[in-house]
């Protein structure tokens, strides 16, 4: 059941560029071996010269917010990057450690502040886990719709700030958020709010669809292949997109599992593991999607799942949209007030548009959790940024930044 | 799927020889109990769970610290006592006094065989001095920044990682701001109307005026 896509037979690839690119496979280093983590810069002589280092960021449009790159460079080529961070971190978690367990759900909205639903759906499903908490069919669907819905903007403006980055200035970007304000503009009627949502309860959701609601969301999903045919036809097999992204960032399938890397950069190097078909949460499994696969590794597949995935996620909308029943949305188990769940710990999931987001939650049986850890998707995806970098030119660096798909909200926390 | 610990833990023992395991339960229901590992054999219990063909737990997802303070727990026992003549059995309570420790949890998954979570857990020996743990980075390269977030933000040390620096926290900064005894500085600004928290807060910086 598990239908897997490999790469695509349309694929435009350029003859002769396989996942060598243009510095071709022989200059590239070797992947890291295993346990050498990312060894320490060489800064003082490498052979050919001095090396020169350079602080990208905190402050740079091209870094996706306040996150520094420190690059030790030998003439173009990137020998050497770490990556900083910390500028954002107001300590996420030890705010949850002092408040109520529903006193966090405005917080995750700030985690991933462009995936606000998808943050509030992990959370709430942890808990629901820990509390033995079921949300009625109504709200499992109005779940799956919204999180479906954040992650068909997030990849689209993901798409858009790929092509800023490499060049294409303020069109691609524009038209994709063109296509996410339809989408804020749902998620406006719905909870209130464009972004800090703040829309899924223990149990459920917070209120139920305004009328006329599932007629406007119809209508941006039946909008959004027009959009999607468009940007291909201009982007997908575009000449300068192709010779920007292809063999450039490649991570190795072995790199990839081992690193913790995942959501749409994962599947990008092969690797089949979709937390929406592996663990089947919510209602995921009354579904039929497929899950895109790459077979480079390079910025190109990452570009090409996450249009791969917005066609898979209008699929899903389409049948939710349709399927939708009547009823509660939420369980009537649940209290809002007086919460305390018993003591013992529980880890939930959630395949996030980023990747796996995670909570892991201790309870003592009070009502503030004793421990609330956030295992942010995006943080860890980071993990593997040199290993990516290494050879390639500045100019690389950013767009392979770019399509690790990172927001610094949740990095630092 | 979650793994089975019960059958899981004499297969591990087998393979690692010395390796002291113990299963730590989790109260919830259908919650998932977890493995504690000896430091000593933690590194050779993960080469183990990654290799082994039937687990593969290649996937290293969630790396985190739980700080544990010094606590007294109160143990109830059945205590049998000659009362007037008669031997009865007496519940008695005796309060254990359990020191303090910082622990590391590993929660595993394997992306080949598609099952999971394994939780690992890994002891320090005080909250002061034996503080250091092995570092898992070299099983599974994803632990390398979050082990350098829980020695960021628990100061936790692990031993064998390939750059432990702080994280999230700059550099030179002295405390661990996830522990639970943290203090937090005194970032007092003056108010000229205080209440409340800001107000207690002025009374220590203004005593004369009673914090006004």
């Amino acid at each position: 059941m598990n239908e897997v896509l490999q790469g695509r037979d349309a694929s435009p690839r350029r003859p002769g560029c396989g996942s060598g690119g243009r510095l071709g496979e022989a200059s590239l280093p070797a992947p890291a071996p295993e346990g050498a983590g990312a060894p320490g810069f060489a800064l003082t002589r490498n052979g050919h010269g001095s090396l020169l280092e350079l602080s990208i960021g905190p402050q740079h449009p091209s870094t996706h917010g306040v996150f520094r790159m420190d690059v030790a460079l030998d003439g173009e080529r990137v020998v050497g990057l770490k990556p900083v961070f910390g500028y954002l971190h107001r300590n996420h978690e030890k705010i949850g450690e002092n408040t109520t367990y529903l006193g966090s759900m405005p917080y995750t909205d700030r985690l991933d502040y462009f995936c606000s639903l998808t943050n509030n759906w992990a959370y709430a499903l942890t808990v629901e886990k820990l509390a033995g908490l079921q949300p009625p069919p109504r709200a499992e669907y109005i779940r799956i719709i919204t999180a479906e819905l954040t992650r068909l903007q997030n990849h689209a403006s993901l798409v858009g700030f790929l092509l800023q980055d490499m060049g294409a200035m303020g069109t691609p970007l524009m038209y994709a958020f063109r296509e996410r304000e339809k989408v804020l503009d749902l998620f406006e009627s719905l909870t209130g709010a464009r972004m800090m949502c703040n829309y899924m309860r223990f149990g459920g959701c917070r209120c139920d669809l305004p009328p006329g609601w599932l007629e406007q969301a119809k209508e941006v999903v039946d909008g959004f292949p027009r959009f999607l045919d468009e940007l291909e036809a201009l982007l997908s097999e575009n000449e300068i997109l192709l010779s920007r992204t292809q063999g450039v960032g490649v991570l190795p399938r072995e790199l990839a599992v081992s690193a913790g890397i995942t959501g749409p950069m994962l599947r990008a190097s092969g690797v089949n593991y979709d937390i929406r078909k592996v663990d089947q949460y919510g209602i995921y499994d009354r579904f039929a999607f497929r899950v895109p696969m790459g077979d480079h590794g390079d910025v190109y597949d990452r570009y090409m799942i996450r249009v791969l995935e917005m066609r898979e996620s209008l699929k899903i909308l389409e049948a939710a949209l349709r399927d939708i029943p009547e009823g509660p949305i939420v369980d009537p188990k649940a209290k809002l007030r007086g919460f305390r769940p018993k003591a013992g710990e529980v880890y939930g999931r959630i395949e996030a548009p980023k990747g796996e987001l995670g909570f892991y939650l201790i309870s003592d049986g009070s009502p503030q959790p004793y421990r609330y850890r956030v295992r942010p998707p995006s943080f860890i995806n980071l993990t593997v940024l040199e290993d990516m970098c290494r050879g390639r030119h500045v100019a690389d660096v950013v767009i392979i930044l770019g399509s690790v798909d990172i927001v610094m909200g949740e990095v630092d926390r | 799927m979650a793994l089975k610990l019960d059958e899981l833990k004499p297969r591990v023992e087998a393979a690692v020889p010395g390796a002291a395991l113990q299963i730590v339960p989790n109260p919830i229901p259908g919650g998932q109990p977890s493995l504690l590992v000896d430091n000593a054999h933690a590194l050779e219990v993960a080469r183990f769970l990654r290799d082994d063909p039937a687990l593969r737990l290649d996937y290293a997802s969630n790396v985190t610290g739980v700080d544990w303070l010094d606590t007294v727990l109160q143990e109830k026992h059945k205590v049998k006592q000659v009362v007037e003549g008669v031997e009865r059995e007496i519940e008695e309570t005796t309060e254990v006094k359990r020191p303090g420790y910082l622990e590391v949890v590993y929660h595993l998954y394997s992306m080949e065989l598609k099952h999971g979570p394994l939780v690992l857990r890994l002891r320090t020996g005080n909250r002061t001095d034996q503080v250091s743990v092995p570092s898992l980075t070299p099983v599974w390269r994803g632990a390398e920044f979050q082990e350098r977030e829980v020695y960021d933000l628990y100061g936790v040390v692990f031993d064998g990682h390939p750059d432990l620096r702080r994280i999230l926290m700059w550099e030179g900064f002295k405390d661990y701001p996830m522990r639970k005894d943290y203090v937090e500085p005194d970032d007092y600004e003056y108010e000229p109307t205080p209440h409340d928290e800001v107000m207690e807060k002025a009374k220590g910086h203004y005593p004369a005026q009673h914090g006004v």
